[in-house]
């Protein structure tokens, strides 16, 4: 900016100064000059301030007893009623208790492996195995959840299904495990790690591909081994995508993956299957219960906004990393 | 990568060793159900129901196919959820490209305020609830623009295109076209454009798959069952059929061997739809790949 100006531009420059403060005459030259732009993030503005804004105003109806023919506004104010109710109920303890825990279960199993694959891969060199091995691992991704939930149930079937037949030729008794609810929380995260582990090492292949191979190459003169250099150059390489991962999956901590959980849902198996989103589903949409559900489905959503407020301030408390 | 000039220890041997028995079992695990409906959907049912097809096609029938083909449901469905994807991901396109564009510029004075009013999004929302009674008081229920409209934009994808155009599109061009006097418009669609068809394809895949694969929107606001996209007419024969048919020959044992016959019908004709449903991404998959791994990654940076 040190160049010297345009004459035109120096003759105008102390007119514009003047009448409106400097910067502000450049901003609406600057919105003037761009407001084709605006037009580009028209669609997305409306669409996000309708579909993604429009149903936060609606929450409010968490705090009301909605009655559709009265409308937002002119339906009845109850204050916390819903939620005290909710509260109070006698499931509430479970559905608490089943969210959390099949959370806590997949993050436990689902989290590692992806990050083991990834540094499994990353120790081979790039050719056909490797190629295959990313390529199979990665294709479950794209099927549907409900291709997902029907391959369960058949692998599962009592009667006929391949899994089941497997356990009985080693000589193990299969329990029953579309309804026995013991097993709910095992076959939705086992499931879930099949589906996922190998896209799930994308992000972290991502981030060793950045090491220095200098690094490798001083270690390796230096007499270190594989293990070695895995410990101490591509782990700590992948903490800071770990971190983030990890808060990210503290922060949707209730947001189950619903869609499959209401597949596999059953009435046997209800005990350990009842989550807060499928409740939130049925109590609304099928019950009608539409104020009450609304009051569950934002508990749900304040209880994860301050966990991940919470995760990342304990993780920006202790490492360098966090989301801001 | 890895330098080969120095010759590898024995401990380096182990672990190498170690390392690609593990991910043979990973392949194995993840391969197996995949090859295992393939075979199943050929084989004779008999051989299936009792275990003794488990890996390779057994008396190889195609009578599976013949009744998907037949069934009426699955063909609506397949158009329908042809309809619902291409206008659907056509959609989703137009919103997130000139909007990830307008981001990418960094003389776009209010781009703060526009990512940060979409970023909050992504960790707050409405709910189920109330973003079901907008669409019903948009008079949407019952119409594609129920399934296409309400998810049309994600905010994560459009952050993943704008970091494309802030990093391949060099500023120069867009100075160079003010300079010649070419409108923003015109710039967007003869040079942005043609040169971003790596990301386009990218986001057309993830919407397109995303579109493909989704049920429950349909669930919630199609009660019309000629409208229904083919993952809800999955969901009624892999789903909600087996249950019952699980659940009825717990209850009528005695039933059960008259049943059989039947049930091994139903079983063959649920391999072959999962294979008919899922073959188009089956089929696009290991060509576009590297698309899909490119779009993670470019959202991995800025992640």
């Amino acid at each position: 900016m040190q160049s010297t100006p345009y004459p035109t531009q120096n003759a105008s420059q102390p007119e514009s100064e003047t009448q409106l403060p400097k910067t502000t005459g450049r901003q609406w030259r600057r919105i003037a000059r761009n407001w084709e732009l605006y037009v580009f993030i028209a669609p997305a503005f409306f669409y996000f301030l309708i579909f993604a804004y429009g149903p936060m105003y609606g929450i409010q109806i968490a705090f009301r007893n909605y009655v559709p023919t009265l409308g937002f506004l002119g339906s009845k104010w109850v204050g916390f009623d819903h939620f005290t109710r909710f509260f109070d109920s006698y499931y509430f303890w479970d559905l608490i208790w089943n969210t959390l825990s099949i959370s806590f279960y997949e993050l436990a199993i689902g989290f590692p492996i992806p990050i083991i694959l990834a540094l499994a891969f990353n120790e081979i060199k790039t050719g056909f195995f490797k190629k295959l091995v990313q390529t199979v691992t990665y294709a479950p991704h794209f099927i549907s959840v409900v291709v997902m939930a029907g391959m369960i149930i058949t692998f599962l079937s009592p009667s006929n299904g391949i899994l089941i037949h497997m356990l009985e030729w080693v000589g193990i008794n299969p329990p029953d495990f579309l309804t026995d609810p013991r097993w709910f929380k095992t076959m939705y995260v086992l499931s879930g790690v099949w589906q996922g582990a190998g896209w799930g090492t994308i992000i972290y292949l991502a981030a060793l591909s950045g090491v220095d191979p200098g690094l490798h190459e001083a270690a390796i003169i230096d007499g270190a081994s594989r293990f070695q250099r895995l410990r101490h150059i591509n782990i700590p390489t992948i903490i800071p995508t770990m971190t983030i991962l990890l808060i990210l999956n503290v922060g949707s901590m209730l947001n189950i993956g619903f869609e499959k959980v209401l597949l596999l849902q059953n009435p046997l198996n209800m005990e350990s299957s009842n989550i807060i989103a499928t409740f939130v589903y049925k109590s609304g949409l099928v019950d009608a219960q539409y104020s009450f559900s609304t009051a569950v489905g934002l508990f749900n959503s304040v209880v994860n906004c301050v966990l991940l407020i919470t995760i990342n301030q304990i993780v920006r408390r202790t490492s360098q990393n966090s989301l801001w | 990568m890895h330098s080969t000039a120095i010759k590898e220890s024995k401990g380096d041997r182990v672990f190498l060793i170690a390392n690609y028995i593990y991910l043979t079992i990973a392949l194995i695990i993840v391969a197996y159900p995949l090859i295992y409906i393939m075979s199943a959907s050929i084989s004779n049912p008999q051989y299936v129901g009792s275990g003794e097809m488990w890996l390779f096609p057994k008396d190889i029938t195609f009578e599976g196919y013949k009744r998907v083909f037949q069934e009426e449901k699955i063909w609506s469905g397949y158009l329908n959820t042809i309809i619902y994807t291409v206008l659907g991901t056509a959609l989703s396109l137009a919103i997130t490209l000139p909007a990830a564009y307008a981001m990418s510029r960094k003389d776009f004075f209010g781009r703060n305020f526009f990512m940060g009013m979409f970023m909050v999004t992504m960790f707050f929302s409405g709910g189920l609830i109330p973003s079901y009674l907008l669409v019903k008081d948009l008079n949407m229920v019952n119409t594609i623009w129920a399934i296409i409209v309400p998810g049309a934009a994600s905010i994560y994808n459009i952050i993943v295109t704008r970091t494309f155009f802030m990093s391949t599109i060099p500023r120069e061009l867009e100075e160079a076209a003010q300079i010649d006097g070419a409108s923003t418009t015109r710039l967007f669609f003869t040079v942005i454009i043609p040169l971003s068809m790596p990301i386009i394809a990218v986001m057309a895949l993830f919407y397109g798959v995303g579109q493909w694969n989704s049920y429950f929107s349909a669930l919630i606001y199609l009660n019309d069952e000629t409208k229904y996209p083919l993952q809800m007419i999955l969901r009624q024969i892999l789903v909600l059929q087996q249950m019952s048919a699980e659940t009825g020959s717990i209850v009528e044992a005695s039933t059960a061997e008259a049943l059989s016959d039947k049930a091994e019908i139903a079983a063959l004709v649920k391999y072959a739809v999962i294979i008919i449903a899922t073959l188009p991404i089956i089929a696009i998959y290991p060509f576009l790949q590297r698309y899909f791994v490119q779009g993670v990654m470019i959202g991995s940076v800025k992640g």
